[in-house]
């Protein structure tokens, strides 16, 4: 048939184009006449029958192909952080507190520790205050006094902060701002038996509990969070041993620099923060606060006059989302927790830094 | 912590030339400040409202500086250099002092008894012959505002009142009238009237509004007045405009309102030791004698007819043992001079003992009102030693070490439920009575917290709540009494995972009880959820067979004779959270330690958390098992 016949028969769409693609197969050496396909999984009867010698196996497909997703449980990233800092604590011989009560009397979460009651952590634009139950009772009478005599007319060198003093803001519960409130039932119990036995037994303490602040909420702000405390009661001590403990504590969890700047908290002086060179950031950034207890708040609970109290804490969230990348601290403590990253999320393994 | 903006001009010139951010930076660091930002007048409007806003406006470099929130005399630029050149050896630190021990004829201000039942103190000062300019004017200004809003805990403790003095005519008198009888122009204010009409123009005023309410109930305001009845202030909302202080202003009358008389005496001193640096006599005040009247009623401060000489800038001697503050920081290697020229450089001036070498004289300054006892002093001097500098040991402190053994078992515990295929999560304490309760088909009974004093290991899912008075939102209301409700909210924001979705949280839960000291307690528990196209419990079931087993316990119907092992068994339940017929109680030793079941699907529905999926919960108490393992 010539061209333009064709073209016709195309206008009047009796006929179409169309191609074709034709392979031509040869046998290779490999070719045997047997019936076999190449199968995936070796079964129990191929091993028995012995029949696996003679079949053919599909290669696996390992460039881009995922396993199965495992059916096994996961642990919390920030528990892992918490259970790693928790053995870390203990291998430095430290002993753990009793946490498990977060609502505390306005008493010891501020008022044994020498925190006046006009103090703007005090306000309840900070502090969680309990509806009910609203007052505490059955706060040790003798320690109340002595604490309000510190507070009013000072003792032992102190000109303390000269105010009326009320025992019914110091009775009102919250929920706990820090767990320096069960340090210092801690250092009271100590004071106790001192005073019973005439005996000052050293202790190091440390806890890793929840703790509350009436906060705005942010990017890096929880109305709840873990903090990370720690002190040695002994004597002999002070600031020198409290950068020794804290640079040997933040060795073993993987910092190795670390510096110290003057800073302010109403019951500890001297008073530190530390910073520490992050050696993923290569940055300087603040990991803690530090200090060392203030005697007003010692010598009301009965702790001989010399002996010192050198004590740190550290926000548990901030070095779990530091370790683990993570920038909005919500997607990891909250009810908007990211379950597929639990699942996929890494060991909390901390290297020793070295000196 | 406050912020001081201070310009990096005035820096260089009293630190000198060679300062640069950097090493500002620096020294900031050392000092105990924090430089928060570098910026200019301009930039700032700027960055609030765009480059229009800000044509015209000054690039002049500005510092802003972080203070410790107890320094009260870095709380000016003024303040910061001086420190900051002391520190840095430039200048010895100033001594401040009164023109003369008593005020001229007349200088007085007097306290009528009224003011006891409102604002029951006062402090007042002079300073003479003040050179003001712009700038120093309007950190005059700044400083007060500062303080207001810090040691003044937003000027209900204490409230500032500065005056132009030779606007007025001594002697005064602070009072404390009904509202309708107090008659003056307020400061900014155009119209002349009584109080009552003062609190509704000023209800209106951006910032003052916020100072309404520390008096407006009260059936009297405080008020002070000169000899003429002309009006200075009605503390602690605002002065009069009659004294207004201008930049032309020589003579400055300040007068400090308080219920806290030792804050009012370290507002007064900080502004007066500031300010007087520009008096023709820098650092000296004129002193003000406050009669508290015969009838005025007593307190812990002030006694009926009382007459105080303010400002007491008189230093306050302390006496610290060198050998205790060398022994503190592991300084024992420096000499008491040594001590005593690192302490001045802190701006506290002292001496060693001329018969006890042992022994340090410090004159602290009223600026230093943080420094209360020699434990300030060894911080001061190791600020001024370098912190870095220190010598540092790891403490030989030998202790038992240890774990809590709630902890413990917390620990072992979330191991075991990992292992059994669930995941766990973390979840807030915090919710609303409507989640933990109403979306729960649960209701709160108030002999819960009774019968939590008699079966203290009893799983309650009615004990009463703790709650918060003052929460920020409805989702912080109470504190949890349950963990279910919790682990239900993190389940429905990740119910896009492919089922079935199994979850858990070991926790704490607080529930009232009323012999304990704060009148509840925590309580550790378990929670655990599977969740599923369609309901599965044999699988949450065969879980907790498992969990009970690691707690060394076992069914009772598997029990075969001499096991030493402690049994469990399920019996039905009527919890309303859970599914009619498809629920149990946990029962262990006779206690009730738990549930078991398929939630309600009113739970997992709309009028609950809406999983939309059937989903089967177990919640367990812990604690018990610390006694039984």
């Amino acid at each position: 048939m010539g061209e333009a016949k064709i073209e016709a028969l195309k206008k009047r769409k009796l006929v179409a184009p169309t191609s074709l693609t034709a392979f031509k197969v040869e046998k290779t050496e490999k070719f045997s006449a047997g019936d076999q396909k190449a199968v995936a999984d070796l079964t129990a009867e191929m091993i028995t029958k012995g029949t696996w010698s003679s079949t053919t196996f599909k290669p696996f497909n390992l460039t881009n192909a995922s396993g199965v997703p495992s059916a096994g449980g996961h642990l919390h990233p920030l528990n892992k952080v918490k259970t790693e800092m928790r053995t870390v604590l203990m291998q430095m011989g430290f002993e753990e507190m009793p946490t498990n009560q977060w609502v505390e009397s306005s008493f010891w979460n501020f008022d044994a520790l020498f925190q006046p009651q006009q103090h703007p952590a005090r306000d309840a634009h900070d502090t969680f205050f309990m509806e009910a139950p609203s007052r505490a009772q059955k706060i040790p009478e003798d320690y109340l006094g002595r604490v309000k005599e510190m507070h009013e007319k000072g003792g032992s060198g102190s000109i303390g902060w000269r105010y009326d003093w009320s025992e019914d803001e110091a009775r009102k519960t919250l929920l706990r701002t820090h767990t320096t409130a069960v340090s210092a039932r801690m250092l009271y119990k100590m004071g106790e038996e001192y005073r019973r036995t005439g005996v000052f037994r050293p202790k190091k303490y440390f806890s890793i509990d929840r703790v509350f602040r009436n906060e705005t909420l942010d990017a890096t702000h929880l109305a709840e969070f873990h903090q990370i405390e720690g002190f040695v009661a002994d004597r002999n001590i002070g600031l020198p041993q409290l950068i020794g403990v804290l640079r040997d504590f933040f060795a073993r969890i993987g910092i190795s620099k670390l510096r110290f700047k003057p800073a302010y908290n109403p019951y500890t002086e001297p008073s530190m923060e530390i910073f520490g060179f992050h050696p993923i950031l290569k940055k300087w950034i603040e990991v803690g606060n530090s200090g060392v207890f203030r005697p007003e708040m010692l010598l009301p609970m009965g702790l001989p006059e010399d002996v010192t109290v050198i004590a740190w804490g550290i926000g548990c969230e901030r070095w779990t989302a530091l370790l683990y990348n993570i920038r909005l601290i919500k997607e990891l403590f909250s009810f908007q927790q990211d379950v597929a990253a639990t699942k996929k999320n890494p060991m909390c393994w901390l290297r020793r830094a070295e000196d | 912590m406050p912020t001081v903006s201070v310009f990096f001009d005035s820096l260089q010139k009293a630190l000198g030339t060679d300062v640069t951010e950097e090493s500002f930076d620096e020294l900031c660091f050392e000092f105990g400040l924090e430089l928060d930002d570098v910026t200019s007048q301009k930039a700032m409007v700027e960055k609030e409202r765009g480059t229009q806003a800000a044509e015209g406006l000054s690039d002049r470099v500005i510092f802003k500086v972080d203070v410790p929130a107890n320094r009260y005399d870095l709380l000016c630029i003024e303040g910061l250099v001086r420190a900051l050149q002391i520190f840095k050896g430039v200048i010895p630190a100033p001594l401040y002092k009164l023109s003369s021990p008593k005020p001229v004829p007349q200088m007085t201000m007097t306290v009528k008894k009224e003011t006891a039942q409102i604002r029951p103190f006062v402090v007042c000062a002079i300073l003479r012959n003040v050179t003001f300019d712009q700038d120093r004017y309007e950190s005059f200004i700044e400083l007060q505002d500062k303080l207001h809003q810090n040691i003044c805990r937003r000027r209900t403790l204490v409230a500032i009142g500065t005056h132009d003095l030779s606007t007025l005519k001594p002697p005064f008198t602070y009072e404390a009238l009904p509202p309708k009888e107090i008659l003056f122009t307020p400061l900014n204010q155009t119209e002349e009237m009584d109080g009552n009409r003062m609190m509704e123009v000023l209800s209106a005023h951006q910032q003052l509004k916020t100072y309404l309410p520390i008096i407006r109930d009260s059936p009297v305001y405080p008020v002070i007045y000169d000899c003429n009845r002309v009006v200075l202030s009605l503390p602690p909302i605002i002065n009069g405009e009659h004294s207004k202080i201008k930049l032309e202003t020589k003579d400055v009358f300040i007068e400090c309102t308080a219920t806290d008389l030792t804050k009012a005496n370290v507002v007064l001193n900080t502004v007066v030791t500031m300010f007087a640096e520009y008096c023709k006599e820098p650092f000296i005040a004129e002193p003000v004698e406050v009669v508290y009247a015969d009838d005025y009623p007593g307190n812990t401060f002030i006694k009926p007819g009382d007459k105080k000489i303010y400002p007491m800038l008189e230093p306050r001697e302390m006496t610290a043992n060198l050998a205790r503050m060398k022994q503190a920081l592991g300084l024992e290697k420096l000499s008491g001079e040594e001590v005593r020229d690192y302490l001045r450089k802190m701006s506290l001036p002292c001496e060693v003992d001329s018969k006890d070498k042992e022994l340090l004289k410090v004159q602290v300054p009223v600026t230093r009102s943080d420094l209360m006892h020699e434990c300030d002093l060894i911080e001061d001097l190791a600020i001024s030693y370098g912190y870095n500098n220190l010598e540092t040991s790891v403490p030989q402190t030998v202790a038992v070490s240890g774990g809590q053994p709630v902890n413990n078992l917390s620990d072992m515990v979330r191991q075991e439920l990992a292992m059994a295929g669930f995941t766990e999560c973390m979840n807030w304490s915090l919710l609303s009575q409507k989640e933990n309760f109403a979306c729960m088909r649960r209701e709160a009974d108030p002999k819960g917290a009774q019968l939590t004093v008699e079966k203290p290991h009893e799983y309650s899912a009615t004990s009463p709540s703790v709650s918060v008075s003052n929460p920020k939102t409805i989702g912080f209301e109470i504190v949890r009494t349950t963990l279910i409700s919790g682990i239900l909210k993190t389940l429905a924001n990740n119910k896009q995972l492919p089922p079935p979705i199994r979850l858990f949280e070991v926790g704490d839960v607080v529930i009232q009880e009323p012999t304990r000291e704060v009148g509840c307690k925590n309580v550790r528990r378990l929670v655990a959820v599977h969740c599923n196209m369609r309901s599965q419990f044999s699988l949450l079931h065969g879980v907790l067979d498992q969990l009970m087993y690691s707690l060394n316990c076992e069914p009772q119907h598997e029990q075969k004779e001499g096991s030493k092992r402690r049994t469990f068994k399920l019996e039905p339940s009527d919890d309303p959270a859970f599914f009619p017929g498809m629920q149990a109680h946990i029962i262990c030793s006779g206690i009730k330690v738990g549930v078991i079941g398929e939630l309600h699907p009113e739970v997992l529905g709309k009028k609950g958390f809406e999983i939309n999926m059937p989903t089967s919960a177990m919640e367990l108490n812990l604690e018990p098992f610390l006694d039984w393992l």
